[in-house]
């Protein structure tokens, strides 16, 4: 402990010498987010100064090792950086997929000069990263992928089509599955990839979503030459690392879902819609049925936030639960898309308006969340795909 | 408080698994059928009892252990992944319950001994209509001089014929429906006036109902505080509830892993039918049910034991997702089992019947999503 407390000081002062006071408390110049990459942008000078100081410190990810970009903390030191930070109500602004994703593959699957360059460059928010996995013809059916990488030389020739590619319009780098051997059985003929996205021959379209917006993109390969330097793993066990890759993905939305639509901390909570709408400010809700399905929906919330915390209460007792990852990802989905349902039904006709000068913003919202929050039980593998996987590895159900 | 078992409450649990296997199986439920005693298999009261297990939740001073409802509910919830039937929730969380709450100093002396070492079986009779509703009381107590004299009718008294002493709920004054104007009275089922007609439950429980004509009890025979008898009320029913949920995870977790078992065994159409999405997905789908049962079972006995500001609503939401989830597994279970599941022959009949009278004892889902808005507000 004496150490933790010695830690902590050298902690207060290096953030007393270090972060801006414009960077600290409720009026801070901070962006909400910093997803880095070529792209990035600064609201404010000070920030990106606050960052390049905690880029130079490697606490835009504390617990990776120094030679790998982060400060080579324990899971107790990061405890005490994080709790230092929010006290004088500062953060570290860097997520993104390469930190929640592409990274703990690398840590697993790359050589050491590919984990030097890459991980160095994801801590130092200089890389934006993408997902190149699903395609036209492979969704539930990942393994089933076609686009096409055909050795030559040193080089790769890829060609072919990605599609639900977030944010790639405005990513650097790719990492991709690519088909390396078409005649193996389909999940040993796959290898994966890290693609410049700069490389002629790559482009992007977004898709626009039933919510009018779009997150999501195609991305097309056409003759695009990668250095086979850039293949993480064997070739043809790409697999191995998508999988690994998957199980991340699916902590990183069970984790809150910033996948999800369920953000916005200052929207009204489902009761202050009920009784809006049925004009009913104080007392029982008039309507039986809606007031049920509320009901149902808060004591849902209550046992899977209980669930969550006896989680975590396990590991920290050195028991993991598993692959219970999966009814996390299913369940939270699912039960933030009843939410948004509910939240629009209840809004009832006002929420029916797309636009118009007479249409409050709150109810147009809620009816674009009710929309983006359709595709959260797809994404990351869909709900019908997580029951699979939890009736095989977690019950030890025979496969079909 | 962590939600998961101390060392101490995972020495229990096993302690009480081996109780479970070494003196009971379920088979046993269908000879209790016949039976028209106690209702409960006698000796294993006894060992219940030596093991320490209805003691508890008392103090020390009355022959308690001096521990909590995390530990109670570890021993709940194994008796009911055995369906082993002893009067614990009647006589230690109803009965007992009632009088840690609100007793005098002299009737804790005098019957919380007894309900520790097992030699007196304890029951609440607060039912009177056929959904539960607590403050729908009619039974009536009226002042006579130094006594009350008690006229009603009360129903699904659990073990109410095996009870040694009924804490009944009556009305002092108010109309039913009112919170207020409850009193209780600790009343003798073999005092002139009580009548008490034993009913064996579908699931081969025993509940009672009791019949009060004209029964004179003395003003010490009152619990807590006259017209104020909600005060306990709620709370021990709320402790019911909960104490019914460890139960009924146990009985979930049992017919689980039953059919779990039998979808990795039964064969039809040249495969195991686990390998179908029809069923297996269904079965995924339970596997969560389960789990958010256990979080929120574990949850809530910790609440109750830290005496949480919102221990009521958790209790609600305890009871309610329990229940939802036992009638999903009682549903599951014996479909699953398909023509085998709706024989006596076979045992998951009897964890579906245990589930359904678990579930609907203190309250069924809809009653506590009711209660919970309620308590909220809305």
């Amino acid at each position: 402990m004496a150490d933790l407390d010695g830690f902590r000081t050298e902690i207060k002062g290096w953030l007393a010498n270090n972060c801006p006071s414009t960077c600290q408390g409720k009026n801070s110049v901070l962006p909400e987010m910093v997803w880095g990459g070529r792209r990035q942008t600064w609201p404010h000078p000070d920030a990106r100064l606050w960052f390049d100081r905690l880029v130079e410190k490697g606490f835009t990810v504390p617990t990776w090792p120094k030679e790998y970009g982060g400060s080579g903390l324990s899971p107790a030191e990061n405890k005490v950086l994080q709790e230092e930070m929010s006290r004088i109500g500062t953060r570290s602004m860097l997520f993104n997929f390469g930190i929640a994703m592409l990274a703990p593959a690398l840590m697993e699957f790359a050589s050491e000069e590919q984990k030097r360059l890459h991980l160095n460059r994801i801590a130092r928010g200089e890389i934006r990263w993408c997902q190149g996995y699903s395609e036209p013809g492979a969704g539930s059916d990942l393994a089933s992928l076609r686009t096409r990488a055909v050795r030559d030389g040193d080089d790769y020739v890829v060609n072919g089509q990605k599609i639900w590619t977030s944010d790639a319009n405005v990513s650097d780098w790719i990492f991709c599955l690519v088909r390396t051997d078409p005649e193996a059985p389909k999940h040993l003929g796959i290898s994966f990839l890290l693609i410049d996205m700069a490389s002629p021959g790559v482009s992007t379209s977004p898709i626009e979503l039933i919510s009018g917006s779009s997150p999501f993109c195609q991305t097309f390969f056409d003759n695009v030459r990668v250095p086979a330097a850039q293949r993480v793993h064997t070739e043809n066990r790409g697999w191995d690392v998508a999988k690994a890759l998957l199980n991340h993905e699916r902590a990183m939305l069970a984790d809150g879902g910033r996948g999800s639509a369920s953000g916005g901390a200052a929207r009204k909570s489902l009761l202050q819609v009920a009784r809006q709408s049925l004009d009913a400010p104080e007392g029982r809700l008039p309507d039986a049925a809606m007031r049920e399905e509320l009901v149902q929906w808060e004591m849902d919330r209550i046992c899977y936030e209980a669930t969550l915390k006896r989680t975590m209460d396990a590991a920290k007792a050195g028991k993991g639960m598993g692959p219970e990852g999966s009814m996390f990802k299913l369940y939270l989905s699912e039960m933030n898309q009843r939410g948004s349902d509910l939240r629009q039904r209840m809004a009832g006709h006002e929420a029916l308006v797309w636009t118009g000068d007479d249409c409050p913003a709150d109810e147009r919202q809620i009816t674009r969340e009710w929309l983006y929050g359709k595709a959260s039980t797809i994404l990351g593998g869909t709900s019908e795909i997580q029951l699979n996987i939890i009736s095989k590895r977690v019950l030890g159900l025979p496969g079909d | 408080m962590p939600l998961i078992l101390s060392e101490e409450q995972v020495q229990l649990q096993d302690s009480a698994k081996a109780f479970v296997a070494d003196n009971w199986t379920v088979g046993e439920l269908r000879k209790l059928r016949k039976d028209t005693g106690k209702g409960y298999p006698e000796a294993l009261w006894q060992k219940a009892a030596e093991l320490g297990w209805l003691a508890i939740p008392f103090a020390e001073e009355y022959g308690g252990l001096g521990l909590g409802f995390a530990e109670l509910g570890v021993v709940l919830e194994e008796l009911g992944r055995g369906l082993v039937v002893l009067p614990i929730v009647s006589s230690v969380v109803m009965g007992g319950g009632a009088l840690r709450l609100g007793g005098t100093e002299e009737q804790k002396k005098t019957w919380l001994p007894k309900v520790c070492d097992g030699s007196a079986v304890l029951t609440l009779a607060a039912q009177e209509t056929s959904r539960h509703d607590p403050y729908a009381v009619n039974t009536a107590a009226v002042r006579q001089g130094e006594s009350y004299v008690l006229n009603g009718r009360k129903v699904l008294v659990p073990d109410g014929h095996a009870a040694d002493a009924v804490i009944v709920v009556a009305r002092t004054s108010g109309a039913a429906g009112d919170r207020s104007g409850l009193t209780l009275f600790l009343v003798d089922p073999a005092a002139a006036g009580v009548k008490v007609h034993r009913n064996l439950l579908l699931d081969s429980r025993v509940a009672a109902n009791i019949e009060l004509h004209d029964v004179k009890v003395g003003a010490g025979a009152v619990v807590g505080v006259v017209g104020q008898g909600a005060e306990i009320l709620d709370q021990v029913l709320a402790e019911a509830a909960v104490a019914l949920s460890a139960d009924m995870l146990g009985v979930i977790q049992q017919t689980f892993d039953i059919t779990l078992d039998y979808l990795k065994v039964r064969e039809q159409f040249g495969a195991k039918i686990g390998s179908f999405q029809g069923l297996k997905h269904r079965a995924a789908r339970w596997f969560c049910e389960k789990e958010l049962s256990k979080s929120i079972v574990l949850q809530t006995l910790r609440a109750l034991d830290d005496k949480a500001d919102n221990a009521l609503q958790l209790a609600s939401i305890c009871k309610a997702r329990l229940s939802d989830t036992a009638r999903l597994a009682g549903k599951e279970g014996v479909q699953m089992h398909g023509g085998i599941g709706v024989t006596d022959e076979h045992d998951i009949g009897l964890y579906m019947k245990h589930g359904r009278v678990s579930e609907t004892l203190m309250g069924d889902a809809a009653f506590h999503r009711n209660r919970f808005a309620e308590l909220k507000g809305y």
